[in-house]
């Protein structure tokens, strides 16, 4: 399904999220990265679980909140199979946590702090899904 | 108390700026990674954005001894690159780039996305559980 190109909105959702970070960073000390802070409940240490699940509500909330203030719902287009959605959600789930981080704490948080270890990681990730989308879509979906 | 209000708004920001930039439609996501085909540059320029934002603000952030409510940063201080990180990276490449979801857009989808939804963000979590159970 085609998209339009829009470079302002990206920009300035991209500013609200580095806010986010920084923000986060600030106040708890913490890096935000949504696959870091979503596997940090897989094991619960006694006071580390309020502040990863209020941040999970909040990220939750934010779209619904925007939606009820504009009165209209984004955009969301999903195409995938059931079983598509499920094998893909099991290699996000699994990848993230074996390679320490998502498009949030490698992409965004990392990037930003100049780490080496991201750089490589969203250099991965990045091929590794660009060639997916060119297998499935050019090569087996046509 | 204090952590748990700031991580929240830090949240809703978060979901905010997926919602603005429309990073939580999927298509946007997947015409980003389709180079070769219909390519929708969008999401670089939020990775631009949120990326420098965040650099400004983490380098002021730094200058301070401590966060606010913590007793300190915790900031992943691991240099080297080993085989598990870029295993790990190109697992979840793969699984991004199948369905045009990573783990912010597909919980931020939950309130206002199709029900499908459910199913990605279940199986997320089950293979996060797996690594858990794994690694021990």
């Amino acid at each position: 399904m085609e998209t339009t190109f829009a470079p302002l909105p990206a920009l300035a959702g991209g500013i609200l999220i580095g806010l986010s970070a920084v923000l986060l960073l600030f106040a708890t000390g913490r890096i935000a990265g949504i696959s870091g802070i979503v596997g940090g409940l897989m094991k619960p240490a006694t006071n580390d679980i309020g502040w990863r699940v209020a941040f999970v509500v909040g990220l939750i909330a934010g779209p619904w909140i925007v939606s009820a203030l504009t009165g209209h719902a984004p955009t969301i287009t999903m195409t995938s199979s059931t079983g598509v959605l499920v094998a893909a959600g099991v290699l996000v789930g699994y990848g993230t946590r074996l390679g320490g981080g998502c498009t949030s704490g490698h992409g965004v948080c990392g990037l930003a702090r100049l780490s080496p270890r991201s750089l490589a990681a969203t250099g991965v990730f990045l091929a590794a899904a660009m060639a997916t989308v060119f297998v499935s879509r050019h090569l087996i979906g046509g | 108390m204090r952590t748990v209000l700031a991580a929240l708004i830090a949240g809703i920001l978060f979901g905010v700026g997926l919602t603005v930039s429309q990073m939580v439609n999927p298509s946007k996501v997947w015409n980003f990674l389709d180079i070769f085909g219909s390519w929708d540059p969008s999401l670089a320029f939020v990775l631009a954005g949120a990326t420098g934002t965040a650099a400004i603000g983490f380098h002021l952030v730094r200058r301070r001894a401590a966060p606010l409510f913590a007793p300190e940063f915790q900031i992943p201080t691991t240099r080297a690159i080993e085989p598990r990180l870029l295993c790990g990276a190109a697992i979840f490449g793969i699984g991004w780039g199948l369905a045009g979801l990573c783990p912010g857009p597909a919980l931020a989808d939950l309130a206002i996305g199709p029900g499908d939804i459910g199913f990605f963000v279940a199986a997320m979590l089950a293979g996060m559980v797996a690594f858990r159970v794994q690694t021990g």
